[in-house]
């Protein structure tokens, strides 16, 4: 890897991002609406003595939830669409590594993640009075490592992708299993065996549950830290299998 | 003199179809070669095999003495995309910036990149918002701004306006006086006459091998469209039917 090319490759796709105004303005806006229709769900039901009220069990998901699902379709497309047009193969004629590239969309599609996350978390604290025993700072941080998992997974989905339509096909694939089984909707511990393993091999799984020590804990716990460990192992994993997928030479 | 190119029994398929039947053919350094040919064959399969992006059946291409694709080949070989392949969501300058850097070239010279195309005046405009000529000029931009010492450029003056056209095979000339080797593809044979040398290939077979002048004189006209109908017929292994569609 070469950190000019990597620097330079970054820049572009976020110039790229900041040229699209109406990307920019839903990634901004989106969460924050969303968070609101989850505050008013919620808002007249029973809290159960002792818990957290449902709508800090669910927004405290979501901030993570979210980042992840949006950068793994905004990666699918963005990488399909290097395919298509061309540059992809002329890159692939330049000095450019090929990690620096996954690099290079990992770090700034994690940029705007991280902005988004900022934003989203600000909404859910201060407009709607989401309580966390932990820091929200680590909320944030988190969010931050699963947009990440989305950009490293869209990345690898897109290699198997030759339009647009399959690539989004990928997103039900994909990503909806891991939310389905990541404890949003069932516990993890009240699932039947079987669906419980496979929540184990899911990364979303762990995200979620670094979420959920943050929620109910002060300081940063070991199973946080395991969790976080867990996450990057995947985006390491999906990040190499990408790369072994990008072949510079094609039929 | 070594060759800047050096193609040896190269046999490509493409799915099932083969597009090049063991072709052997050079390159000369320091000037134009034209790659001239009807659409469908094989120009954009050799040179994406000269490029390195091409995965080939058998044979070997060797370019500025290494295997075609050598990691240290990439800094000293820029390529130009027969479809222009910039980012139409950045502007002129912003993409003849990001090319430049990945070249370890500065903004200065990717000024001057988008200046000798022609584009100085739309240099701040969104590629997405040129003309297709523009558009196609702006991709060529990016594959010169890294001053490579061997250029490959599939179909560069498609879409130009006459007096344009003109510039850019003067242009060419001047890269080619200054040392730089270029392989350039056309299938319209008047920009032929223009080139140092050429490689004439048909269904993926080479034709012709020589100056303009040469093909000219072995095939006994001063039409060059003629001259490679006549070597065609002369060839005579290939009837007419099938793949290709002449033009």
């Amino acid at each position: 890897m070469n950190p000019r090319i990597l620097a330079a490759t970054t820049g572009r796709i976020l110039r790229q991002l900041r040229h699209d105004r109406r990307t920019v303005a839903l990634l901004v806006v989106v969460p924050g609406l969303l968070l609101t229709i989850v505050y008013h769900m919620y808002v007249d039901q029973p809290v159960p003595p002792g818990r957290p009220s449902p709508f800090d069990r669910v927004a405290l998901i979501m901030l993570g939830v979210f980042p992840f699902l949006i950068m793994f379709l905004v990666t699918s497309i963005a990488m399909l669409r290097e395919r298509t047009s061309g540059t992809l193969e002329r890159l692939l004629t330049t000095p450019l590594n090929r990690l620096d590239l996954l690099f290079a969309y990992g770090l700034a599609f994690g940029l705007a993640a991280a902005g988004q996350a900022a934003i989203a978390s600000a909404v859910a604290y201060w407009v709607f009075g989401l309580t966390t025993a932990g820091n929200s700072a680590l909320v944030i941080a988190i969010a931050v490592v699963d947009a990440v998992l989305g950009v490293a997974l869209g990345l690898l989905c897109s290699a198997f992708a030759r339009t647009e339509f399959q690539a989004v096909q990928f997103m039900p694939v994909v990503v909806v299993p891991q939310l389905l089984l990541c404890g949003l909707f069932v516990a993890r511990g009240q699932m039947a065996g079987w669906l419980q393993a496979v929540s184990d091999v899911l990364p979303l799984s762990y995200a979620v549950e670094a979420l959920q020590e943050v929620g109910a804990h002060a300081e940063p716990t070991a199973t946080l830290w395991r969790d976080l460990a867990v996450v990057a192992g995947a985006v390491v994993l999906a990040l190499v299998l990408a790369a072994a997928t990008l072949r510079r030479r094609s039929g | 003199m070594e060759h800047a190119i050096a193609v040896r029994d190269l046999v490509v398929e493409r799915g099932r179809r083969r597009v090049l039947h063991g072709l052997t053919c050079s390159v000369p350094r320091g000037a134009v070669t034209g790659l001239l040919g009807p659409s469908g064959s094989g120009k954009t399969t050799l040179m994406r095999a000269v490029v390195g992006v091409q995965t080939v059946r058998s044979g070997s291409v060797t370019v500025l003495g290494r295997p075609a694709g050598s990691s240290t080949l990439r800094s000293r070989v820029g390529y130009l995309t027969q479809a222009p392949s910039v980012y139409a969501d950045l502007s002129v300058r912003q993409n003849a910036r990001y090319f430049a850097a990945l070249h370890g070239r500065g903004r200065a010279e990717a000024d001057r990149a988008v200046a000798d195309v022609g584009l100085a005046e739309a240099a701040t405009q969104l590629v997405g918002t040129l003309s297709g000529g523009q558009r196609s000029r702006a991709s060529l931009a990016c594959a010169l701004v890294g001053e490579p010492e061997l250029v490959v450029l599939d179909e560069p003056t498609v879409g130009q306006d006459p007096v344009l056209r003109a510039d850019l095979w003067a242009r060419f000339h001047a890269l080619a006086a200054a040392g730089t080797t270029l392989l350039v593809s056309s299938h319209v044979m008047d920009e032929a006459a223009r080139c140092d040398r050429l490689l004439l290939i048909r269904r993926g077979r080479l034709i012709a091998d020589d100056t303009p002048d040469a093909v000219r004189a072995a095939a006994g006209v001063d039409d060059l469209d003629e001259a490679f109908l006549r070597l065609i017929r002369a060839g005579g292994a290939n009837p007419a039917g099938a793949d290709g569609d002449p033009s």
